[in-house]
């Protein structure tokens, strides 16, 4: 078994310190460790040692759209990003709404070898709202399925919704929703509020996401299950989960980095790349999400990582696809938005970005602390360093990133997924 | 001016007066025998029109074929992505085709930006409706049509012209306008409203709520819910057209309430002050949003804004593709910054 020294890496932003791999697990953190002969050693000299980041909602298009995204490309992506685990959202075409294609994007992740992919089941067949998937057969595949969203699509019905939070207590399930009411978004194209207006861009109000969120909170609640909720992306959606949390509901949150960051003035270009679903808020929105994180309210930063071919973002608004990539941006942008501004520090981002993902996701062997014994899922960071977006440089098939140009902080540097190093010196292996 | 024009908003109070009066010497042009200049022979204007709107295209075509311009007219009518072939795609074509100014209509909120800011095209974009954003020529005809009604002595003094005038050099400083009905969906509203302001109007909007965009309340004009209330202080009342699929969503319970409520009868239009004109952009719904009474009516513009608006958009193509002679014998010098463009 080959053993590697990462020699003075700061662990989760603390002193620095040593930390010894020993084929698939950590062996020893501590200071002045001696490498065994013939050991690979990575002088880490300030860079903040992370335990490999886990998204719970990324969009890998395997099968149906490989001409945006396969298995493949997602997860060199997802490592370049610093990622050990992604969650893989169900929206495929044929929809993973069976044991027999979650299977096969669990199979294809394990191939990849380059991140651990988790895949999301549907809540209803073909997420169509109407009728549950067999959730229990894909919880006892090999896959091992354990959160199940119709991501994409809201699950609308309140019975159907109120079946799946009770049916997926049997394993330990849980319903991530996209919360969405369909009838007050028809037709939306972004924020609802002055923008819009102006714009003559069809609104997508607060209250929309808001709304089916109240609701699904009070379901859990009364059904006792656990409900997650995707891609939180206004100040009301965080009061209710707020109040949700301050009862006792088992309720989890997650925000994109772009929701930390961006907001709906950048339509004002009419340049597709800004059109996402949920869209861009307000700076109110953005800087409730932000506490939000700080404190708690929202558990995780999830990438909502949306790749789109070329062709579906370079037309008119109008025609565009919604979504941006976002894997390979999503650490720099949390230190831009939280760690640069005080409001997190990094053992924050490894509660954020690792620990609380991973428990949500029931996710054996990630988001564990960095210690002896535990699975070498490791992430090193440079947050010294500065540089400028350049999609062109993606390990992504797709380039539908909105911070093209843009100056951010951070670059992962190493990426260990089981002890094996999938990017080294900012590049994978 | 600059290259393009997408928007109301774009425009200075300069440029807004530089359309306007070259578009009062445009209009010389019409009542001449041969109602023809010379001034872009050999350029090529395209109409490309994704949009049914036979009179914003007829408009735009009588305007470039009395400058001389040669005439493409492009009917792309459905969704770019359901007819298969890109917005791109279309307008590389006709950068292939050596047009020289792409007039567009839409129905995707900001696909003229889109065409104008994405380096597809060369020539310059006019923007003749798109989605529920914008229809800046529709504005820019409405307020010549205000000014030559509206506007004043020439030394800037209170008097009301009764029939059509010169209102050459003049703004619409202080005068009242009230637009009523579907604003949430209009872009006639919307490019109305920021030209107005910028001409110095005042402007009320008058709509049930439901038709009102959130956020309205921001926009540099007044906004009631009760059309009476404000008929008395109204210069002009521009009545905007009701669109059918409006009528079974919800946004008012039937369309003989929404006449009763916002709709303008004889007796409505009796409470204007007498030298208040009725405006509409066409075409109209007689018996909805105005009573036939009033569209045949002397106080009705509405034919008057149609030739109004061959004058503008001949001013506005002159201006953007501009011959380096002047439109018109006696026409405004351009300025530095027309030139530019």
């Amino acid at each position: 078994m080959s053993t590697t020294l990462i020699r003075g890496a700061k662990l989760l932003g603390g002193e620095p310190t040593d930390v010894l791999i020993d084929g698939e697990t950590v062996a020893a953190v501590g200071a002045g460790l001696t490498a065994p002969e013939g050991s690979t050693v990575v002088e880490a000299e300030g860079l903040v040692a992370l335990p490999g980041l886990v998204d719970l909602h990324t969009h890998l298009r395997e099968p149906g759209r490989e001409d945006s995204e396969t298995v493949l490309t997602g997860t060199r992506a997802a490592a370049v990003g610093g990622y050990t685990a992604v969650h893989a959202m169900a929206n495929t075409f044929p929809v993973a709404d069976t044991a027999g294609v979650v299977e096969q994007v669990w199979r294809l992740g394990r191939e990849s070898g380059y991140c651990d992919v988790q895949p999301v089941g549907a809540v209803t067949v073909g997420l169509e709202g109407n009728k549950l998937a067999e959730l229990g057969a894909m919880a006892e595949s090999a896959a091992a399925v354990r959160v199940f969203s119709d991501d994409g699509k809201c699950v609308d019905d309140a019975v159907i919704m109120r079946r799946a939070l009770e049916y997926v207590k049997a394993f330990d399930g849980v319903v991530a929703q996209h919360a969405q009411e369909p009838r007050l978004t028809e037709g939306a194209q972004m924020n609802e509020g002055a923008v819009s207006g102006e714009l003559g861009l069809r609104g997508w109000p607060a209250v929309a996401e808001e709304s089916i969120i109240a609701r699904d909170v009070l379901l859990a609640a009364h059904v006792g299950s656990r409900v997650h909720i995707c891609h939180l992306s206004t100040a009301g959606s965080v009061e209710i989960v707020r109040w949700a949390k301050s009862k006792g509901w088992n309720v989890t949150a997650e925000v994109t980095p772009h929701h930390l960051l961006l907001t709906d003035e950048l339509v004002r270009t009419y340049n597709p790349v800004y059109k996402v679903n949920p869209p861009l808020r307000t700076e109110a929105d953005v800087m409730a999400l932000r506490e939000a994180l700080a404190d708690g309210t929202i558990d995780c930063v999830a990438t909502d990582h949306a790749p789109h071919p070329h062709e579906d973002k370079d037309c008119e608004w109008g025609a565009a696809a919604m979504g941006m990539v976002g894997l390979e941006t999503a650490l720099a942008v949390v230190q831009h938005t939280m760690v640069d501004t005080g409001l997190l520090d990094w053992a924050g981002v490894a509660d954020r970005m690792s620990l609380r993902p991973a428990a949500i996701g029931r996710l054996a062997g990630h988001g564990r602390p960095v210690a002896a014994g535990e699975p070498a899922n490791l992430t090193l960071v440079d947050p010294a360093y500065r540089g400028v977006v350049n999609p062109a440089g993606f390990a992504s098939r797709s380039r539908n990133t909105p911070y093209e140009g843009l100056e951010l902080p951070g670059r992962v540097t190493a990426t260990f997924l089981r002890g094996k190093a999938t990017v080294m010196d900012g590049k994978l292996t | 001016m600059k290259r393009h024009l997408i928007s109301a908003a774009d425009l200075t109070r300069d440029d807004a007066l530089l359309v306007l009066d070259t578009a009062e010497e445009m209009a010389r042009v019409a009542d001449r025998p041969i109602k023809k200049l010379p001034t872009l022979r050999g350029r090529t204007v395209v109409n490309l029109f994704f949009e049914d709107s036979t009179r914003t295209r007829i408009s735009f075509e009588a305007a470039a074929k009395r400058l001389s311009a040669d005439v493409i007219n492009f009917s792309a009518k459905g969704s770019s992505v359901s007819k298969g072939e890109s917005l791109k795609d279309t307008a590389l074509t006709l950068e292939a085709m050596g047009a020289d100014a792409v007039v567009i209509r839409h129905h995707a909120s900001g696909a003229p930006h889109r065409l104008a800011t994405s380096g597809w095209i060369g020539g310059s974009v006019v923007n003749a409706g798109d989605g529920t954003h914008e229809h800046p020529t529709q504005a820019l005809l409405d307020a010549f049509t205000m000014r030559r009604h509206l506007a004043g002595a020439p030394d800037g003094g209170p008097t009301f012209h009764r029939g059509p005038g010169d209102g050459t050099g003049r703004d619409l400083e202080g005068r009242r306008i009230t637009i009523v009905g579907d604003v949430l969906h209009s872009r006639v509203a919307r490019s109305n409203v920021a030209l107005l302001g910028t001409l110095g109007a005042h402007v009320t909007l008058v709509a049930p709520p439901t038709l009102l965009p959130i956020g309205v309340e921001s926009w540099p004009c007044e906004v009631s819910y009760d059309l009476d209330a404000v008929l008395a202080k109204s210069d002009a009342v521009m009545m905007l057209r009701v669109q059918s699929e409006r009528m079974n969503a919800a946004f008012f319970p039937t369309e003989r309430e929404y006449a009763r409520r916002y709709g303008l009868d004889g007796a409505r239009m009796a409470a204007l002050p007498e030298h208040a004109i009725v405006m509409h952009p066409g075409p109209m719904n007689r018996g909805m949003e105005i009573t036939a009474e009033v569209a045949d009516s002397g106080r009705c513009t509405v034919v008057e804004q149609v030739a109004n608006g061959v004058s503008v958009r001949m001013a506005v193509l002159y201006l953007l593709l501009g011959g380096n002679e002047p439109a018109v014998a006696t026409a405004t010098p351009r300025t530095e910054e027309t030139k530019q463009a």
